[in-house]
Protein backbone atom coordinates (compact mmCIF):
# COMPACT_ATOMS: atom_id res chain seq x y z
CA UNK A 1 0.00 0.00 0.00
CA UNK A 2 3.24 2.29 0.66
CA UNK A 3 4.43 1.62 -2.28
CA UNK A 4 1.40 2.34 -4.11
CA UNK A 5 1.37 5.73 -3.04
CA UNK A 6 4.70 6.11 -3.51
CA UNK A 7 4.12 5.35 -6.74
CA UNK A 8 0.92 7.65 -7.30
CA UNK A 9 3.36 10.70 -5.54
CA UNK A 10 6.54 10.14 -8.31
CA UNK A 11 3.58 9.76 -10.98
CA UNK A 12 2.30 13.18 -10.42
CA UNK A 13 5.48 14.84 -9.66
CA UNK A 14 7.07 13.16 -13.21
CA UNK A 15 3.34 14.89 -14.70
CA UNK A 16 4.37 18.25 -13.18
CA UNK A 17 7.61 18.15 -15.13
CA UNK A 18 6.25 17.07 -17.71
CA UNK A 19 3.54 20.21 -18.32
CA UNK A 20 6.49 22.88 -17.49
CA UNK A 21 7.53 25.66 -19.66
CA UNK A 22 8.69 23.72 -22.79
CA UNK A 23 12.43 25.41 -23.42
CA UNK A 24 11.70 25.72 -26.84
CA UNK A 25 8.09 25.95 -28.76
CA UNK A 26 9.27 25.33 -32.05
CA UNK A 27 10.63 21.71 -31.18
CA UNK A 28 7.87 20.73 -28.84
CA UNK A 29 5.75 21.72 -32.35
CA UNK A 30 8.65 19.27 -34.22
CA UNK A 31 8.15 16.63 -31.78
CA UNK A 32 4.28 16.99 -31.34
CA UNK A 33 3.89 15.96 -35.53
CA UNK A 34 6.47 13.29 -34.81
CA UNK A 35 4.52 11.59 -32.30
CA UNK A 36 1.23 11.88 -33.83
CA UNK A 37 2.62 10.36 -36.47
CA UNK A 38 3.72 7.10 -34.40
CA UNK A 39 1.14 7.46 -32.00
CA UNK A 40 -2.09 7.70 -34.49
CA UNK A 41 -1.08 7.48 -38.30
CA UNK A 42 1.05 4.14 -37.45
CA UNK A 43 -2.56 2.73 -35.52
CA UNK A 44 -4.86 3.40 -37.65
CA UNK A 45 -4.10 0.00 -39.80
CA UNK A 46 -4.98 -1.92 -36.67
CA UNK A 47 -8.12 0.04 -35.43
CA UNK A 48 -9.51 0.05 -39.10
CA UNK A 49 -9.13 -3.86 -39.03
CA UNK A 50 -10.24 -4.55 -35.49
CA UNK A 51 -12.91 -1.83 -35.86
CA UNK A 52 -14.38 -3.53 -39.29
CA UNK A 53 -14.61 -7.24 -38.20
CA UNK A 54 -15.77 -6.13 -34.44
CA UNK A 55 -18.67 -4.34 -35.80
CA UNK A 56 -19.44 -6.95 -38.08
CA UNK A 57 -19.52 -9.67 -35.94
CA UNK A 58 -21.03 -7.42 -33.43
CA UNK A 59 -24.40 -7.13 -35.61
CA UNK A 60 -24.45 -11.20 -36.90
CA UNK A 61 -24.55 -12.03 -33.40
CA UNK A 62 -26.85 -9.59 -32.39
CA UNK A 63 -29.12 -10.96 -35.82
CA UNK A 64 -28.83 -14.06 -35.42
CA UNK A 65 -29.97 -13.79 -31.33
CA UNK A 66 -33.32 -11.91 -32.49
CA UNK A 67 -35.76 -15.07 -33.01
CA UNK A 68 -38.98 -13.12 -31.53
CA UNK A 69 -41.17 -11.48 -34.54
CA UNK A 70 -42.31 -8.55 -31.68
CA UNK A 71 -38.44 -7.45 -32.08
CA UNK A 72 -37.96 -4.80 -35.09
CA UNK A 73 -35.51 -5.80 -37.73
CA UNK A 74 -33.86 -2.65 -37.24
CA UNK A 75 -32.72 -3.38 -33.62
CA UNK A 76 -29.88 -4.90 -35.37
CA UNK A 77 -28.54 -1.26 -36.43
CA UNK A 78 -29.56 0.08 -33.38
CA UNK A 79 -27.79 -2.51 -31.21
CA UNK A 80 -24.38 -2.06 -33.70
CA UNK A 81 -24.49 1.72 -33.50
CA UNK A 82 -24.54 1.59 -29.35
CA UNK A 83 -22.21 -1.11 -28.71
CA UNK A 84 -19.67 0.93 -30.90
CA UNK A 85 -20.21 4.44 -29.97
CA UNK A 86 -20.58 3.88 -26.29
CA UNK A 87 -18.13 1.33 -25.66
CA UNK A 88 -16.20 -0.85 -28.36
CA UNK A 89 -14.44 2.24 -29.87
CA UNK A 90 -13.78 4.46 -27.11
CA UNK A 91 -12.81 1.54 -24.59
CA UNK A 92 -11.90 -1.41 -26.09
CA UNK A 93 -9.91 0.14 -28.78
CA UNK A 94 -7.93 2.01 -26.16
CA UNK A 95 -6.96 -0.95 -24.56
CA UNK A 96 -5.58 -1.53 -27.62
CA UNK A 97 -3.67 1.22 -27.95
CA UNK A 98 -2.59 1.00 -24.27
CA UNK A 99 -0.93 -2.63 -25.36
CA UNK A 100 0.53 -1.08 -29.03
CA UNK A 101 1.14 2.48 -27.82
CA UNK A 102 1.82 2.44 -24.11
CA UNK A 103 4.62 -0.67 -24.56
CA UNK A 104 5.85 1.58 -27.40
CA UNK A 105 6.43 4.45 -25.11
CA UNK A 106 7.84 2.58 -22.39
CA UNK A 107 10.22 0.72 -23.84
CA UNK A 108 11.43 3.80 -25.75
CA UNK A 109 11.89 5.77 -22.77
CA UNK A 110 13.54 2.79 -20.86
CA UNK A 111 15.94 2.13 -23.37
CA UNK A 112 16.98 6.17 -23.38
CA UNK A 113 16.61 5.61 -19.70
CA UNK A 114 19.24 2.67 -19.38
CA UNK A 115 21.62 4.11 -22.05
CA UNK A 116 22.05 7.35 -19.92
CA UNK A 117 19.95 9.14 -22.88
CA UNK A 118 18.00 10.87 -20.39
CA UNK A 119 20.75 11.60 -18.29
CA UNK A 120 22.66 13.35 -21.71
CA UNK A 121 19.38 15.46 -22.24
CA UNK A 122 19.53 16.65 -18.33
CA UNK A 123 22.73 17.15 -18.55
CA UNK A 124 22.37 19.50 -21.63
CA UNK A 125 19.81 21.16 -19.44
CA UNK A 126 17.04 19.97 -21.29
CA UNK A 127 14.14 18.96 -19.16
CA UNK A 128 14.17 15.37 -19.77
CA UNK A 129 10.11 14.74 -18.86
CA UNK A 130 8.71 17.89 -20.93
CA UNK A 131 10.87 17.17 -23.57
CA UNK A 132 9.66 13.14 -24.06
CA UNK A 133 6.30 12.78 -22.04
CA UNK A 134 4.53 15.87 -23.15
CA UNK A 135 4.75 15.80 -26.85
CA UNK A 136 3.20 12.03 -26.40
CA UNK A 137 0.46 13.70 -24.36
CA UNK A 138 -0.91 16.40 -26.52
CA UNK A 139 -0.53 14.14 -29.47
CA UNK A 140 -2.38 11.50 -28.05
CA UNK A 141 -4.97 14.15 -26.92
CA UNK A 142 -5.27 15.64 -30.14
CA UNK A 143 -5.06 12.04 -32.73
CA UNK A 144 -6.64 9.68 -30.31
CA UNK A 145 -10.52 11.19 -31.08
CA UNK A 146 -9.72 11.11 -34.76
CA UNK A 147 -8.56 7.25 -34.33
CA UNK A 148 -12.15 6.93 -32.14
CA UNK A 149 -14.59 8.59 -35.15
CA UNK A 150 -13.02 6.72 -37.56
CA UNK A 151 -13.06 3.68 -35.44
CA UNK A 152 -17.27 4.24 -34.57
CA UNK A 153 -17.76 5.04 -38.54
CA UNK A 154 -15.95 1.88 -39.73
CA UNK A 155 -17.62 -0.54 -36.91
CA UNK A 156 -20.75 0.25 -37.85
CA UNK A 157 -19.63 -0.27 -41.74
CA UNK A 158 -18.92 -3.45 -41.09
CA UNK A 159 -22.05 -4.17 -38.81
CA UNK A 160 -23.50 -2.96 -42.68
CA UNK A 161 -20.98 -5.69 -44.68
CA UNK A 162 -21.95 -8.92 -42.52
CA UNK A 163 -25.84 -8.41 -42.11
CA UNK A 164 -26.25 -7.20 -45.83
CA UNK A 165 -24.44 -10.13 -47.27
CA UNK A 166 -25.17 -12.38 -44.91
CA UNK A 167 -28.86 -11.87 -45.79
CA UNK A 168 -30.21 -10.93 -42.16
CA UNK A 169 -31.36 -7.43 -42.92
CA UNK A 170 -31.66 -4.95 -45.85
CA UNK A 171 -29.87 -1.81 -46.22
CA UNK A 172 -32.70 0.39 -45.25
CA UNK A 173 -33.46 -1.62 -41.96
CA UNK A 174 -29.78 -1.48 -40.92
CA UNK A 175 -29.48 2.43 -42.00
CA UNK A 176 -32.73 3.17 -39.59
CA UNK A 177 -31.59 1.25 -37.28
CA UNK A 178 -28.43 3.28 -36.99
CA UNK A 179 -30.12 6.34 -36.96
CA UNK A 180 -33.24 5.46 -34.23
CA UNK A 181 -32.85 7.27 -31.41
CA UNK A 182 -29.76 8.89 -32.15
CA UNK A 183 -28.45 11.23 -29.29
CA UNK A 184 -25.32 13.73 -30.07
CA UNK A 185 -24.38 13.24 -26.16
CA UNK A 186 -23.58 9.47 -27.14
CA UNK A 187 -20.77 10.53 -29.11
CA UNK A 188 -19.65 13.28 -26.79
CA UNK A 189 -19.26 10.55 -23.92
CA UNK A 190 -17.11 8.71 -26.09
CA UNK A 191 -14.98 11.66 -27.32
CA UNK A 192 -14.67 12.06 -23.74
CA UNK A 193 -13.24 8.93 -23.08
CA UNK A 194 -11.15 9.03 -25.41
CA UNK A 195 -9.40 12.04 -24.46
CA UNK A 196 -8.93 10.77 -20.47
CA UNK A 197 -7.58 7.06 -21.86
CA UNK A 198 -5.36 8.90 -23.92
CA UNK A 199 -3.86 10.93 -21.24
CA UNK A 200 -3.44 7.37 -19.25
CA UNK A 201 -2.09 5.57 -21.94
CA UNK A 202 1.07 7.93 -22.68
CA UNK A 203 1.68 9.23 -18.99
CA UNK A 204 1.34 5.72 -16.95
CA UNK A 205 3.23 3.88 -20.11
CA UNK A 206 5.66 7.50 -20.10
CA UNK A 207 6.07 6.77 -16.53
CA UNK A 208 7.19 2.97 -16.34
CA UNK A 209 9.71 3.64 -19.02
CA UNK A 210 11.14 6.94 -16.94
CA UNK A 211 11.60 5.05 -13.17
CA UNK A 212 13.11 2.08 -15.75
CA UNK A 213 16.21 0.83 -13.67
CA UNK A 214 18.58 -1.51 -15.23
CA UNK A 215 19.23 -3.19 -18.48
CA UNK A 216 17.13 -4.66 -21.45
CA UNK A 217 15.07 -7.25 -18.60
CA UNK A 218 13.85 -4.32 -17.10
CA UNK A 219 12.96 -2.37 -20.25
CA UNK A 220 10.68 -5.06 -21.14
CA UNK A 221 9.26 -5.76 -17.64
CA UNK A 222 8.53 -1.73 -17.78
CA UNK A 223 7.10 -2.45 -21.54
CA UNK A 224 4.78 -5.23 -19.56
CA UNK A 225 3.64 -2.92 -16.96
CA UNK A 226 2.52 -0.33 -18.81
CA UNK A 227 0.55 -2.26 -20.43
CA UNK A 228 -1.04 -3.99 -17.73
CA UNK A 229 -1.23 -1.05 -16.17
CA UNK A 230 -2.68 1.80 -18.09
CA UNK A 231 -5.47 -1.08 -18.79
CA UNK A 232 -6.66 -1.86 -15.21
CA UNK A 233 -6.67 2.15 -15.02
CA UNK A 234 -8.65 2.34 -18.35
CA UNK A 235 -11.67 -0.26 -16.85
CA UNK A 236 -11.82 1.83 -13.41
CA UNK A 237 -11.98 4.89 -14.98
CA UNK A 238 -14.44 3.55 -17.72
CA UNK A 239 -16.55 2.59 -15.14
CA UNK A 240 -16.55 5.80 -13.04
CA UNK A 241 -17.12 7.50 -16.08
CA UNK A 242 -20.21 5.70 -17.13
CA UNK A 243 -21.40 6.33 -13.44
CA UNK A 244 -20.83 10.11 -13.39
CA UNK A 245 -22.11 10.67 -17.27
CA UNK A 246 -24.48 8.09 -18.32
CA UNK A 247 -26.51 7.16 -15.14
CA UNK B 1 37.09 26.47 -12.31
CA UNK B 2 34.79 23.72 -10.32
CA UNK B 3 35.58 23.22 -6.81
CA UNK B 4 34.10 20.98 -4.54
CA UNK B 5 33.60 20.78 -0.74
CA UNK B 6 33.59 18.54 1.45
CA UNK B 7 31.19 16.00 -0.78
CA UNK B 8 29.01 13.22 1.25
CA UNK B 9 27.28 10.62 -0.68
CA UNK B 10 25.57 7.33 0.64
CA UNK B 11 23.15 4.99 -1.24
CA UNK B 12 21.26 3.26 1.51
CA UNK B 13 24.16 2.10 3.78
CA UNK B 14 26.71 2.06 1.50
CA UNK B 15 28.95 5.55 2.11
CA UNK B 16 30.01 6.49 -1.71
CA UNK B 17 31.49 9.22 -1.43
CA UNK B 18 33.41 10.27 2.06
CA UNK B 19 34.35 14.00 2.44
CA UNK B 20 35.68 14.69 -1.14
CA UNK B 21 37.30 18.38 -1.48
CA UNK B 22 38.55 18.39 -5.09
CA UNK B 23 39.23 21.79 -7.49
CA UNK B 24 39.33 21.60 -11.28
CA UNK B 25 41.11 24.19 -12.71
CA UNK B 26 40.43 26.50 -15.86
CA UNK B 27 42.32 25.35 -19.26
CA UNK B 28 43.89 22.19 -17.88
CA UNK B 29 43.05 18.14 -17.80
CA UNK B 30 42.22 17.32 -14.83
CA UNK B 31 41.61 13.57 -14.00
CA UNK B 32 39.84 11.64 -11.43
CA UNK B 33 41.61 8.44 -11.23
CA UNK B 34 40.92 5.26 -8.52
CA UNK B 35 39.81 1.22 -9.34
CA UNK B 36 36.38 0.43 -9.81
CA UNK B 37 34.09 1.02 -7.03
CA UNK B 38 35.97 3.79 -5.56
CA UNK B 39 33.51 6.42 -6.26
CA UNK B 40 34.33 8.32 -9.25
CA UNK B 41 31.28 8.45 -11.14
CA UNK B 42 28.71 9.28 -8.64
CA UNK B 43 31.44 12.31 -8.10
CA UNK B 44 31.04 12.95 -11.25
CA UNK B 45 27.37 12.48 -11.16
CA UNK B 46 27.08 14.84 -7.66
CA UNK B 47 29.16 17.82 -9.55
CA UNK B 48 26.96 17.43 -12.78
CA UNK B 49 23.77 17.08 -10.33
CA UNK B 50 22.66 13.87 -11.28
CA UNK B 51 22.59 12.88 -7.56
CA UNK B 52 21.82 15.11 -4.62
CA UNK B 53 24.69 14.76 -2.55
CA UNK B 54 24.34 14.17 1.10
CA UNK B 55 26.38 16.84 2.25
CA UNK B 56 29.02 19.03 1.11
CA UNK B 57 29.26 21.91 -2.24
CA UNK B 58 29.90 22.12 -5.72
CA UNK B 59 30.59 25.74 -6.80
CA UNK B 60 31.15 26.31 -10.52
CA UNK B 61 32.75 29.92 -10.82
CA UNK B 62 31.84 30.77 -7.25
CA UNK B 63 28.01 29.29 -7.60
CA UNK B 64 27.03 27.03 -5.29
CA UNK B 65 25.18 24.55 -7.37
CA UNK B 66 23.61 22.41 -5.24
CA UNK B 67 22.02 25.92 -3.87
CA UNK B 68 20.18 26.89 -6.92
CA UNK B 69 16.77 26.36 -8.11
CA UNK B 70 15.79 24.24 -11.01
CA UNK B 71 16.12 27.27 -13.10
CA UNK B 72 19.64 28.05 -11.80
CA UNK B 73 21.24 24.69 -12.14
CA UNK B 74 19.69 24.90 -15.80
CA UNK B 75 21.31 27.57 -16.82
CA UNK B 76 24.95 26.10 -15.32
CA UNK B 77 23.87 22.51 -17.57
CA UNK B 78 23.92 24.43 -20.36
CA UNK B 79 27.16 25.64 -19.90
CA UNK B 80 28.41 21.74 -19.59
CA UNK B 81 29.18 18.96 -22.26
CA UNK B 82 29.64 15.68 -21.20
CA UNK B 83 30.66 12.04 -22.63
CA UNK B 84 29.56 9.49 -21.51
CA UNK B 85 31.02 5.89 -20.60
CA UNK B 86 28.73 4.25 -23.08
CA UNK B 87 28.66 7.75 -25.51
CA UNK B 88 24.57 7.76 -24.63
CA UNK B 89 24.11 9.46 -28.34
CA UNK B 90 20.18 9.57 -29.23
CA UNK B 91 20.01 6.66 -31.17
CA UNK B 92 16.98 7.87 -33.19
CA UNK B 93 18.54 10.98 -34.58
CA UNK B 94 21.46 10.50 -37.35
CA UNK B 95 25.58 11.42 -36.66
CA UNK B 96 24.44 15.60 -37.54
CA UNK B 97 20.93 15.33 -35.61
CA UNK B 98 22.90 14.62 -32.75
CA UNK B 99 25.32 17.17 -32.97
CA UNK B 100 23.12 19.93 -33.93
CA UNK B 101 20.49 18.83 -31.16
CA UNK B 102 22.06 21.14 -27.92
CA UNK B 103 21.95 24.34 -30.73
CA UNK B 104 18.62 23.57 -31.60
CA UNK B 105 17.48 23.21 -28.37
CA UNK B 106 19.23 26.22 -26.78
CA UNK B 107 20.50 28.58 -29.48
CA UNK B 108 18.69 31.26 -31.81
CA UNK B 109 21.03 30.45 -34.63
CA UNK B 110 19.78 29.90 -38.21
CA UNK B 111 19.47 26.34 -39.72
CA UNK B 112 22.56 26.86 -42.02
CA UNK B 113 24.84 28.26 -38.97
CA UNK B 114 23.69 25.69 -36.96
CA UNK B 115 24.33 22.85 -39.84
CA UNK B 116 28.15 25.20 -40.39
CA UNK B 117 28.52 24.71 -36.95
CA UNK B 118 27.90 21.15 -36.03
CA UNK B 119 30.09 20.07 -39.58
CA UNK B 120 32.75 22.28 -37.73
CA UNK B 121 32.64 20.19 -34.77
CA UNK B 122 32.44 16.77 -36.79
CA UNK B 123 35.67 17.82 -38.86
CA UNK B 124 37.55 19.19 -35.37
CA UNK B 125 36.76 14.94 -34.17
CA UNK B 126 37.49 13.81 -37.44
CA UNK B 127 34.64 12.15 -38.20
CA UNK B 128 33.72 12.87 -42.20
CA UNK B 129 30.68 11.93 -44.04
CA UNK B 130 29.06 9.68 -41.91
CA UNK B 131 26.54 12.38 -41.37
CA UNK B 132 23.50 10.72 -42.46
CA UNK B 133 24.41 7.48 -40.43
CA UNK B 134 22.12 6.13 -36.97
CA UNK B 135 24.81 5.99 -34.07
CA UNK B 136 24.24 2.13 -34.17
CA UNK B 137 26.26 1.80 -37.62
CA UNK B 138 29.04 3.28 -36.10
CA UNK B 139 32.15 1.89 -34.27
CA UNK B 140 32.67 2.29 -31.09
CA UNK B 141 35.66 4.81 -31.40
CA UNK B 142 33.71 6.76 -33.55
CA UNK B 143 30.58 6.78 -31.46
CA UNK B 144 32.84 8.17 -28.33
CA UNK B 145 34.12 11.15 -31.11
CA UNK B 146 30.72 11.90 -32.33
CA UNK B 147 29.58 12.03 -28.72
CA UNK B 148 32.77 14.39 -28.05
CA UNK B 149 31.42 16.97 -30.92
CA UNK B 150 27.98 16.79 -29.64
CA UNK B 151 29.48 18.22 -26.01
CA UNK B 152 31.62 20.93 -27.61
CA UNK B 153 28.75 21.81 -29.84
CA UNK B 154 27.38 24.83 -28.09
CA UNK B 155 30.66 25.60 -26.39
CA UNK B 156 30.49 24.30 -23.15
CA UNK B 157 32.65 25.90 -20.27
CA UNK B 158 33.23 22.53 -18.70
CA UNK B 159 33.72 19.09 -20.67
CA UNK B 160 32.87 16.08 -18.63
CA UNK B 161 34.14 12.60 -20.25
CA UNK B 162 33.20 9.49 -17.86
CA UNK B 163 36.00 6.77 -19.02
CA UNK B 164 36.13 7.96 -22.38
CA UNK B 165 38.84 5.20 -23.46
CA UNK B 166 36.48 2.22 -22.14
CA UNK B 167 36.22 -0.37 -24.85
CA UNK B 168 38.11 0.71 -27.39
CA UNK B 169 41.73 -0.51 -28.78
CA UNK B 170 44.97 1.47 -27.85
CA UNK B 171 45.09 3.40 -30.73
CA UNK B 172 41.98 4.93 -30.71
CA UNK B 173 42.60 5.43 -27.19
CA UNK B 174 45.39 7.53 -27.48
CA UNK B 175 43.43 9.22 -30.76
CA UNK B 176 40.74 10.25 -27.89
CA UNK B 177 42.90 11.33 -25.19
CA UNK B 178 44.92 13.98 -27.43
CA UNK B 179 41.61 15.11 -28.75
CA UNK B 180 40.55 15.64 -25.56
CA UNK B 181 43.32 17.52 -24.40
CA UNK B 182 43.79 19.20 -27.76
CA UNK B 183 40.37 20.37 -27.40
CA UNK B 184 40.76 21.57 -23.62
CA UNK B 185 43.47 24.06 -25.04
CA UNK B 186 42.20 25.11 -28.17
CA UNK B 187 38.65 25.95 -26.59
CA UNK B 188 40.22 26.85 -22.89
CA UNK B 189 37.59 24.70 -20.98
CA UNK B 190 37.72 23.13 -17.71
CA UNK B 191 38.18 19.26 -18.49
CA UNK B 192 37.18 16.58 -15.98
CA UNK B 193 38.21 13.28 -17.56
CA UNK B 194 37.29 10.06 -14.99
CA UNK B 195 39.26 7.02 -16.14
CA UNK B 196 41.50 4.41 -14.36
CA UNK B 197 43.40 3.74 -17.80
CA UNK B 198 47.32 4.68 -16.91
CA UNK B 199 47.59 5.57 -20.58
CA UNK B 200 45.74 8.66 -20.38
CA UNK B 201 46.83 9.56 -17.02
CA UNK B 202 50.51 9.67 -18.17
CA UNK B 203 49.16 11.21 -21.45
CA UNK B 204 46.68 13.84 -20.45
CA UNK B 205 46.93 14.18 -16.92
CA UNK B 206 47.49 18.02 -15.62
CA UNK B 207 45.75 17.78 -12.01
CA UNK B 208 45.29 14.52 -11.30
CA UNK B 209 43.27 13.01 -8.05
CA UNK B 210 43.17 9.96 -7.04
CA UNK B 211 40.22 8.70 -4.99
CA UNK B 212 40.10 5.60 -2.95
CA UNK B 213 37.08 4.28 -1.01
CA UNK B 214 35.12 7.44 -1.35
CA UNK B 215 38.03 9.59 -0.13
CA UNK B 216 40.33 11.56 -1.75
CA UNK B 217 43.80 10.08 -0.85
CA UNK B 218 46.22 11.55 -3.51
CA UNK B 219 46.43 14.51 -5.65
CA UNK B 220 49.31 15.59 -8.40
CA UNK B 221 50.06 15.32 -12.01
CA UNK B 222 51.62 13.30 -13.83
CA UNK B 223 55.05 13.91 -13.62
CA UNK B 224 54.36 13.67 -10.00
CA UNK B 225 52.43 10.28 -9.92
CA UNK B 226 55.15 7.74 -11.03
CA UNK B 227 57.37 9.59 -8.01
CA UNK B 228 54.82 8.87 -5.59
CA UNK B 229 55.50 7.09 -1.91
CA UNK B 230 51.64 6.79 -1.34
CA UNK B 231 51.20 2.94 -1.10
CA UNK B 232 47.93 3.10 -1.79
CA UNK B 233 48.63 5.34 -5.56
CA UNK B 234 51.28 3.20 -6.29
CA UNK B 235 49.38 -0.44 -5.80
CA UNK B 236 47.05 0.99 -8.17
CA UNK B 237 50.06 2.44 -10.51
CA UNK B 238 51.74 -0.10 -10.65
CA UNK B 239 49.16 -3.06 -10.78
CA UNK B 240 50.58 -4.05 -14.30
CA UNK B 241 53.78 -5.62 -14.82
CA UNK B 242 54.71 -3.40 -17.68
CA UNK B 243 54.40 -0.43 -15.10
CA UNK B 244 56.16 -2.52 -12.03
CA UNK B 245 59.03 -2.43 -14.89
CA UNK B 246 59.03 1.32 -15.58
CA UNK B 247 58.77 1.38 -11.67
CA UNK B 248 62.61 -0.69 -11.16
CA UNK B 249 63.63 1.77 -14.26
CA UNK B 250 63.00 4.37 -12.50
CA UNK B 251 64.34 2.97 -9.43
Amino acid sequence: MVKLVEHIGRYFVLLSMSFRRPENGRILRKRIVEEIEIIGINSLGIVALLSIFMGAVISLQTASNIDSPLIPAYTVGYAVRQSVILEFSPTIIALILAGKVGSNIASEIGTMRVTEQIDALEIMGVNSAGYLILPKVIAAVFINPFLIIISMALGVLGGWVAVVTGGFLTTSDYVYGITFDFKVFSVIYALIKTVIFAIVITSISSYQGFYTRGGALEVGASSTKAVVYSSIVILILNYIITQLLLI
Amino acid sequence: MIEIKNLFKSFGDAQVLKGVNVSFEKGKTNLIIGKSGSGKSVLTKCIVGIHEPDSGNVFYDGKDFHQLDEDGKREIRKSIGMLFQGSALFDSKTVLENVMFPLEMFTKMTKNERLERAKFCLDRVNIIGKDDLYPAELSGGMQKRVAIARAISAEPEYLFCDEPNSGLDPQTSILIDNLIQELTDEFNITTIVITHDMNSVLEIGDNIYFLHEGENCWHGDRKSILKSDNKILNDFVYASKFFKKIRSSLQ
